[in-house]
């Protein structure tokens, strides 16, 4: 376990530092000068020199990552900002914020609205899954069939909006999307958040439903479920200890992959509902230009992606004792 | 959607296995020849629901290639500001004056609000140009995908490895945040940055980005299949006869190989619609003055709480198509693949 850990994080290490080249690299492949833009109106060049030697873009772009990299794992000194702590991303080219602060602000709101949209799609996607899988071929698995595909079709770009429509401006029933901090007001919180969940769970259950429900269905026609049934087995102990074991794998596969996506920025849905996350963070940093910020949400985002590939294949290992970790 | 019944492809199963493994397919059933492609077009036909969608995207495809000829014939183009010229088509807070968005006999998807343009061309010359963009965009990924797996595949060794690797990295970009950040570099490229960016080059730029992104998953899948064809016998009996490798990935290789690119691609195709909308309605796509699915819903977005029904034609249109679209996938991949399961 160990051995594995080390070598997937090592490995996930030089995903991340690949990237943030690669951004670096993308960034500065347009001609720009950042100093430029925070001159602003009466701007001198001798003003223009100072405000590169503070942002640390006076330096060649090669020295620049480097600094960065340092400033990442070791902190570093900034003219116009003094010293900045060990996980350092810099300064905002934009609004002279630091970078870790701002991401750091804004990740609870990402947080929240993954996390409770995954608790949702989770529980209703898997749960008509193993329903359908349980009716095959009735009337309830052929609905959750159809219901599932349609929900992936949708997108949240157009169902958001709809909702939003009906539900807030209409009728009423549901406030306006908002974020409140869960430890100032939990009840705020979840009222605030919860069309957001709905929306992105109609979208993602349909994925869950369709995946829980073939590998039931594969599961349920094992040579091992048979025996346990014929064995004397209850059906729901059959059903919840036996099949179920066996097709959770690749569900958990597609729930970590989306999850990290959903860490990452869900920027449409962020930019929909007019939340102010990652993701509108991430948006934000391309329209100005701002490249410490632009680089601290790509590899935040990266690294969420990374991270949970890693969990996925160590969870897949305690599920499935058959699978090594090497 | 259930799959097509397991005791009626049965009896074809045998024969798609015995056309697989020799390229004359055993006719112990009749005098008729069946091809493998012959075999997937008869189970194709008898699914219903396949039919249905393909007919559906048939006709949105329609809609898009005559989308000047419709227009001709109903006489308006998405670009003139039909209220400008006739102010009482909007009221006082410039939505439309006539109820459900301004419908009528003389504008039948209504008008857009604002700035009056007609709805039903500009959906029309949206569907033309978002489809336009993602049949592309499934073009140059198919390509780049088979010429990067296979390659991948067949040479083996370093450039396997190599390929592998950047497949790795190019799946952990987040891709949305990276559509964003690459599309001003690629248009950084072709034009100086205060000038205005030509639709063209956002066209092929969305293409360029779709496709950079696009290719990891299908090379990856072709890779796989590949190694697993190259140890085969047929293979090393090209090889034994002195066939250039060319001939190989060609002829021996590639058409055992179109199952999974025509099934990934179906899979492709909706979803880089998707995004190509996504895209747009991010502002970093296709941009207003340009009709397109994406720049509709944007739009829509600024007024749904006034004028929801100008909403719905793009987004509802977006659905059918997606939804049909995902229905002949399925179909399709049960036609060539019958043994696939969900």
């Amino acid at each position: 376990m160990l051995r594995f850990l080390v070598r997937r994080v090592s490995g996930a290490m030089v995903i991340l530092l690949i990237i943030s080249a690669v951004t670096f690299w993308l960034f500065y492949a347009i001609p720009r000068d950042p100093a430029m833009m925070s001159c602003g109106k009466n701007c001198t060049p001798e003003n223009l020199e100072q405000i590169r030697k503070n942002l640390g873009i006076d330096e060649s772009i090669l020295m620049q990552y480097w600094h960065w990299l340092v400033g990442v794992f070791a902190g570093r000194d900034y003219a116009g900002y003094g010293y900045c702590d060990a996980p350092c991303l810099g300064y905002s080219f934009a609004n002279r914020e630091p970078v870790f602060g701002t991401i750091m602000d804004r990740l609870p709101l990402t947080l929240s609205l993954a996390f409770g949209a995954a608790v949702v799609f989770l529980i209703i996607g898997v749960g008509a899954g193993m329903l359908a899988a349980l009716k095959q071929g009735k009337f309830l698995d052929k609905f959750a069939s159809s219901v599932s595909l349609l929900g992936s079709s949708l997108q949240i770009y157009f169902v958001g909006y709809i909702a939003m429509f009906f539900l807030v401006s209409e009728l009423g029933v549901l406030s306006q999307p908002s974020y409140t901090p869960l430890t100032e007001n939990p009840a705020a919180w979840m009222s605030g958040l919860l069309l957001p969940w709905l929306v992105l769970a109609i979208i993602f259950t349909a994925n869950y439903t369709r995946m829980t429900r073939s590998q039931m269905v594969e599961q349920l026609s094992e040579d091992y479920v048979r025996t346990a049934r014929a064995k004397g087995l209850s059906k729901r102990n059959v059903f919840f200890r036996f099949a179920w074991r066996g097709a959770m794998g690749p569900i958990v596969t597609l729930f970590g992959i989306d999850l990290g996506v959903l860490i990452g920025g869900a920027i449409i849905t962020e930019t929909t509902f007019s939340l102010q996350g990652i993701g509108r963070l991430a948006i934000q940093s391309v329209n100005q230009s701002d490249l410490p910020m632009l680089l601290g949400v790509t590899v935040l985002a990266a690294g969420a992606i990374v991270l949970f590939n890693i969990v996925v294949d160590a969870v897949y290992a305690l599920i499935d004792p058959r699978i090594r970790l090497a | 959607m259930t799959p097509p019944t397991p005791s009626a492809a049965a009896p074809l199963e045998v024969t798609d296995e015995s056309v697989v493994k020799s390229p004359t397919p055993t006719t112990n059933q009749g005098s008729e020849s069946r091809s493998p492609g012959r075999l997937a077009w008869k189970r194709f036909k008898r699914d219903r629901a396949g039919v249905i969608s393909a007919c559906i995207v048939l006709f949105f495809f329609v809609i898009a290639l005559a989308a000047p000829l419709i227009a001709k014939l109903y006489g308006k183009d998405p670009y003139t500001t039909y209220a400008s010229q006739r102010p009482e088509l909007l009221d006082a807070f410039s939505y439309p004056a006539g109820p459900n968005g301004g419908m009528s006999s003389e504008f039948w998807f209504g008008i857009e609000p604002q700035l009056g343009r007609d709805v039903f061309t500009f959906l029309l010359y949206g569907i033309r140009t978002s489809l336009g963009i993602a049949v592309a965009a499934t073009l140059l990924t198919a390509l780049l995908g088979i010429v990067i797996g296979i390659t991948a595949g067949y040479l083996g060794g370093k450039t396997d490895y190599f390929v592998g690797r950047v497949i790795d990295i190019l799946l952990s970009f987040p891709s949305t945040l990276f559509f964003i950040a690459f599309m001003p570099v690629i248009y950084g490229l072709f034009v100086a940055p205060d000038e205005n960016i030509p639709t063209w080059l956002r066209a092929i730029s969305l293409i360029i980005v779709l496709a950079g992104f696009g290719w990891a998953s299908l090379a990856r899948l072709l890779r796989g299949q590949v190694l697993g064809l190259r140890e085969r016998e047929f293979v090393e009996a090209a090889k034994v006869t002195g066939a250039s490798p060319r001939r190989i990935v060609f002829k021996e290789l590639l058409p055992n190989l179109w199952t999974p690119i025509i099934i990934q691609s179906t899979l492709m195709l909706p979803a880089f619609v998707t995004a190509e909308a996504g895209l747009a309605f991010l502002g970093v796509g296709m941009i207003d003055p340009t009709p397109d699915w994406g720049v509709m819903i944007q739009r829509g977005a600024q007024f749904y709480t006034e004028d929801i029904t100008f909403m719905l034609f793009p987004g509802l249109s977006m659905v059918l198509f997606v939804l049909a679209f995902n229905l002949l996938g399925d179909s399709v991949r049960d036609a060539l693949d019958p043994k696939s399961k969900r």
